[in-house]
């Protein structure tokens, strides 16, 4: 960031959530960089910008897509690094219909699964044109035959092991993915770290980029109606401000200038959330700032480690290195891999199935052999969603006995608390593993609902288990930081008392559980019984964190490297020759030495600092670094050089460590007949991705459209002004009388919940407060929950500075210390007076805690995007009222009175297509008839 | 040195060190003088990252008799430059807050307050109701017969607080097990 010409934070307050990292910010503006700020809340990043444009919470579509309308609409792109490095030229499928042609719907959508098939978004082929033209989308009861009839396609993966197939002279199997499927595993986020896979057969391309069915073409159409005044109409931003943001980005992108975007939860938590990011992507690939110094989007991380848990993830639908979980649709291995890429692919996940059985040799060493697939069928199966939501709607219907919680705190810090606490009342047992008395450990005794009468202490089943946790200095091992950088800290003191490393923990429970199955012979024990469990440890029997790091790296199985660390994933095999428990990391424990613990000092290096921890993969800085130079190879400038070209040394040179074959030149162009990084152009700077390229419009991979649309958030007063479309057809509800929104769009009742509230985080205090509100030092900083008002709001509905206020939301109320301050603007938004209130979400309800106060996450509801699960967070409905929140059952009530006079019931604003009238085209769509 | 000398008045002080302006070592006490920083009286520091953002700063950890003493930010380390945050200048109290927890507890069900357990009948209680809870939530296939061979009797939430080596254990031994509501705050 340090060396971008331009920023645009958005979505993110990093001045006071990231501030450390802020002074990279504050560097580039000493240089004249330009810093933009655009928030709903004027904060101290908006004070040291040089403009803070206020914005109406859940809007940022329409920003992002009329930059893209002005970029393309004033022949404004990176021409050169566009027809290059995107798919802009490529041809799609003549079947696809825009949201323009569909109002606000993208062709392929089913109304009976809320979910889109994504056939009719294909690149147009060669393969397609050589068969029949007339190819319409296949209904989908013909796809899914055509699914199961590849289940045994080809020839067992027995025989396949081994150095994988030549399949050219094969037919592939048709590519077919399905929407619901996708949305039901949070398909989205499995490509972590790369793209989806892409058809069969070689992409059609009209370079002129004159074709309407180009990407270019399609694009343009998308993005006509986002215009300046749609956003003063739909985000509340001036057409001034909105020019000078598009200004700045202009003038500092190119050749010789960068711009770039920064984002935390507040693009995240919405249920298009995804698609945010999407359209930022977009835009920063037509200005070329993709892969280059001071470009890209930084993603501002609120955990330690929540990079590092995702890459080695603690997450329902993902195994190590975004490798998918399988699914009951992928029985065989064979199957499974199919899902990840075709094995003759371009890019680097092409060799999913050296990822995979490498993996497996891990887990289940010598047990897992080609002839019981690597022990694929260890490996249990999903059949639908289970991220944190839907696991608690299971513990509310008693179908979950027991939950660990490691380190988090769901009664203050995920949505609905209500609904958080009633789920674990319904446990047979819980083990809260932390270092503080968190809220999610005493509901049952000091709990808001104990307070409103709803449980009863003396009622409650559940057995508590408290298990103290060990701090960061009381265990040694890796976080990996926000830029995929692994850092190593090493032990400074024991754990006192009772406490306990998590590694302790679960290597002491997996073996309790392991001796007491020793003489099972139930097949189900079997995964559990040959696992691979033996840890060298210490004289107290912890186990040795830098084995298990050295086992994450990978070693060779056999050989005359036998037992040796892996170097490279580029080293892992399909043969059962290598073992690696997370193939993006392998590289950290090359020659056997921890490079996650290098500590050459940063003053000592260059600013690349490679010196300095490890970043995935291969120690790369700046991933996709390829297209920091031109398509011959040279910096697109001076000013911005990162790698190049050596023509002497034929090979990539530069400050980062090339992400690219070392030595593949700018013009080659490869065969047909290779595959993987072997298929990779000179030219093709996207190297994860299946056809090389960076993706303006995505026919695979997202699953709720190849391009973003604007929709209104879950709740929202305002009707779309851009579709008929209220809100995302694909997002997951929950409709039950204990979940219920506000009206939207103006429909009666809407009024009885008028304003906008957003939930925010504050420098001294870190998300639900289990590591802060137990400090004296952070909780005499920031003692008391709040909620910021503007003044008008204030002056609307009597509300005194730093008097009380009852915030009502359709889920819950909560009372909050008044600040009345003008950082809060009331936005006039289609014709109306918007006003937003701010909530920090630190507090909760308890009595162990330094301070504790009302949770703000009580008031949200659970609506989740449908690509990666995430709850819409950002946003909701409510009213505000002077004076503090009733106590006891009368709390219940205020809540319930306001429930009734808007009408709510669990189909208010879960109507997944808005118009009836439009159920019949989407009905049409969806039966192929015109 | 006596402190009555004439010679150690300011004034004389000042003249008779090259402080001639008073602001410098002229005007240190002997109080001051005889004051050493706690980070100085350390028996090792350690090198470290700060638990709490993903910024990843660095951190040097000052140990004195096994205890943490001091937490300061690592100016070696080129994220960071030495700064950190109110958080992570506070996280000497994570670790030494006289609130925090370091004994097992157990809630008995229908229970009104907490007793103490010891960490191996803790550890033996939650790994005899694991197993319990697995084969009471196991599901062989689903109603089309097709296999899932995993368990929904367990559920587990948290992860991006922890390391990378944690995360590993527990994704796998969750996984043999066939549990497959793991979650962490990555979803949040």
């Amino acid at each position: 960031m340090a060396n971008a010409d331009c920023i645009i934070i958005q979505g993110s307050n990093m001045a006071e959530c990231h501030p450390v990292g802020f002074q990279w910010v504050t560097e580039a503006k000493a240089r004249g960089a330009k810093v933009i700020h655009v928030d709903p809340r004027f904060t101290r990043t908006s004070a040291v910008a040089d403009k803070h444009i206020p914005i109406r919470t859940g809007t940022d579509i329409v920003l992002l897509g009329a930059l893209i309308n002005y970029v393309l609409s004033n022949d404004l792109w990176f021409d050169e690094y566009v027809r290059a490095y995107t798919n802009a030229a490529n041809l799609v499928n003549e079947d696809f219909q825009d949201t323009e042609d569909l109002d606000g719907l993208f062709s392929g959508y089913s109304v009976k699964d809320n979910a889109y098939d994504m056939e009719s978004w294909s690149y147009q082929t060669t393969e397609q044109h050589d068969q029949d033209s007339d190819d319409a989308a296949e209904p989908d009861e013909s796809a899914l035959s055509t699914h199961s009839a590849y289940h045994g396609y080809g020839t067992s993966w027995d025989e396949h092991h081994g150095e994988p197939q030549d399949r050219s002279d094969e037919t592939a199997p048709e590519e077919h993915e399905e929407g619901d499927d996708e949305r039901e595993q949070a398909g989205g986020d499995k490509y972590g770290s790369g793209g989806a896979p892409v058809g069969p057969g070689v992409p059609l391309r009209d370079d002129t980029l004159q074709d309407p069915q180009t990407v270019f073409q399609i694009l343009k159409r998308h993005y006509a109606r986002y215009t300046p005044d749609m956003v003063q109409d739909a985000c509340g931003i001036s057409i001034e401000d909105f020019e000078y943001m598009a200004r700045a980005i202009i003038e500092n992108s190119g050749r010789e200038r960068t711009t770039c975007f920064a984002y935390a939860v507040g693009w995240t938590q919405h249920t298009l959330g995804a698609q945010f990011i999407r359209t930022a992507s977009i835009l920063q690939l037509l200005l070329g700032n993709m892969g280059r110094p001071g470009g890209g989007i930084m993603a501002l991380r609120g955990h330690a480690s929540i990079q590092g848990s995702t890459d080695i993830p603690t997450l329902f639908n993902l195994l190590p290195g975004y490798l998918p979980m399988p699914s009951v649709r992928t029985e065989t291995f064979t199957d499974y891999l199919d899902t990840i890429s075709a094995r003759d692919q371009k890019g680097y996940w092409a060799y999913a199935d050296a990822y995979a059985v490498s993996l497996l040799k891990a887990w289940w060493g010598d047990a897992a052999q080609a002839e019981n697939n690597w022990a694929y069928d260890y490996i249990p199966r999903l059949n639908g969603p289970h991220g944190t939501y839907q696991t608690l709607m299971n513990m509310l219907a008693d179908q979950v006995e027991g939950y660990f919680l490691l380190g988090q705190n769901p009664a203050v810090g995920s949505a609905h608390g209500r609904l958080q606490r009633m789920g674990m009342s319904h446990l047979k047992w819980l083990v809260v593993r932390d270092l503080n008395m968190i809220e999610s450990a005493t509901w049952w005794k000091d709990g808001p609902e104990i307070q409103s009468g709803e449980l009863r202490t003396e009622d409650i089943d559940t057995e508590v288990f408290f298990m103290p946790a060990a701090t960061h200095v009381e265990k040694s091992g890796t976080f990996t930081q926000t830029q995929r950088l692994l850092q190593w800290r090493h032990q400074a003191v024991n754990p006192p008392g009772d406490s306990q490393s998590e590694l302790e923990f679960f290597y002491k429970l997996g073996q309790r559980i392991r001796e007491r199955l020793a003489d099972s012979d139930d097949p189900r024990d079997r995964p559990l019984l040959d696992l691979t469990w033996d840890y060298p440890t210490d004289e107290h029997g912890d186990p040795d964190a830098e084995a298990v790091l050295a086992e994450i790296n990978g070693r060779h199985l056999t050989g005359e490297n036998a037992g040796k660390p892996l170097s490279a994933y580029t080293e892992m095999r399909s043969d059962g020759s290598t073992s690696g428990g997370c193939w993006i990391y392998t590289g950290v424990y090359a020659d056997g030495i921890n490079h996650a613990s290098d500590r050459v000092p940063g003053s000592e290096q260059d600013e690349i600092a490679s010196q300095w921890g490890w970043a995935w993969p291969a120690n790369r800085r700046i991933i996709y670094n390829r297209a920091s130079a031109d398509p011959q190879g040279r910096p697109w400038s001076e000013r911005k050089k990162l790698i190049w070209w050596d023509e002497d040394q034929e090979r990539w040179v530069g400050k980062d460590n090339p992400d690219f074959p070392i030595d593949r030149a700018p013009g080659s162009t490869p065969g047909k007949d290779k595959r993987g990084g072997d298929a990779l152009a000179g030219d093709d700077p996207f190297v994860m991705q299946a056809d090389g390229k960076g993706w303006l419009y995505a026919p695979k991979g997202l699953v709720d459209g190849p391009m973003p649309a604007h929709y209104e958030p879950q709740e929202s007063p305002v009707a779309n002004p851009l579709y008929a479309q209220q809100q995302n057809p694909t997002r997951m509800t929950f409709p039950r009388w204990d979940n219920l929104f506000a009206q939207s769009a103006g429909k009666p009742g809407t009024e009885v919940y008028p304003y906008v509230f957003t939930t925010y985080r504050l420098t001294e205090q870190h998300t639900a407060g289990g590591m802060s509100r137990w400090l004296p030092y952070l909780s005499e900083l920031q003692p008391e929950m709040f909620c910021e008002v503007s003044p008008e709001l204030a002056e609307e509905k009597g509300l005194e500075p730093y008097g009380w206020a009852t915030i009502i939301s359709p889920r819950s109320a909560i009372e909050a210390r008044v600040l009345v301050t003008d950082r809060m603007k009331p936005l006039t938004v289609r014709g109306h007076t918007v006003h937003q209130i701010g909530l920090p979400y630190h507090w909760g309800v308890g009595q162990d805690a330094v301070v504790t106060g009302d949770a703000a996450n009580d008031l949200l509801g659970i609506a989740l995007d449908p690509n990666v699960h995430i709850q819409n967070g950002k946003v909701g409905s409510c009213d505000i009222k002077p004076g503090r929140r009733p106590r006891g059952p009368e709390v219940l009530e205020l809540v319930s009175e306001y429930q009734e006079r808007a009408g709510l019931t669990p189909a208010t604003s879960n109507t997944m297509v808005t118009d009836p009238q439009r159920e019949l085209t989407a009905e049409q769509i969806e039966d192929g008839s015109p | 040195m006596s402190r009555f000398s004439p010679l150690e008045w300011p004034v004389f002080r000042q003249f008779r060190t090259a402080d001639s302006t008073g602001r410098s070592s002229a005007v240190v006490s002997q109080r001051t003088r005889d004051i050493t920083s706690r980070t100085e009286t350390a028996d090792r520091v350690v090198q470290s990252i700060c638990p709490y953002c993903a910024v990843g700063c660095g951190q040097k950890v000052y140990v004195k008799d096994d205890k943490v003493i001091q937490i300061e930010g690592d100016p070696d380390s080129p994220i960071s430059r030495g700064r950190l945050c109110p958080k992570g200048s506070a996280s000497e109290q994570l670790v030494n807050s006289p609130g925090r927890q370091t004994r097992v507890l157990y809630r008995a069900p229908r229970a009104t307050d907490w007793q103490e357990l010891d960490v191996d009948t803790a550890t033996d209680m939650i790994a005899d109701r694991f197993i319990k809870a697995r084969r009471r939530g196991w599901q062989d296939t689903d109603d089309q017969g097709r296999p899932l061979r995993r368990t929904m009797g367990i559920a587990s939430l948290g992860g991006a607080t922890l390391d990378n080596e944690e995360n590993y254990l527990i994704k796998k031994l969750f996984t043999a097990a066939g549990a497959v509501q793991i979650e962490n705050q990555a979803r949040i």
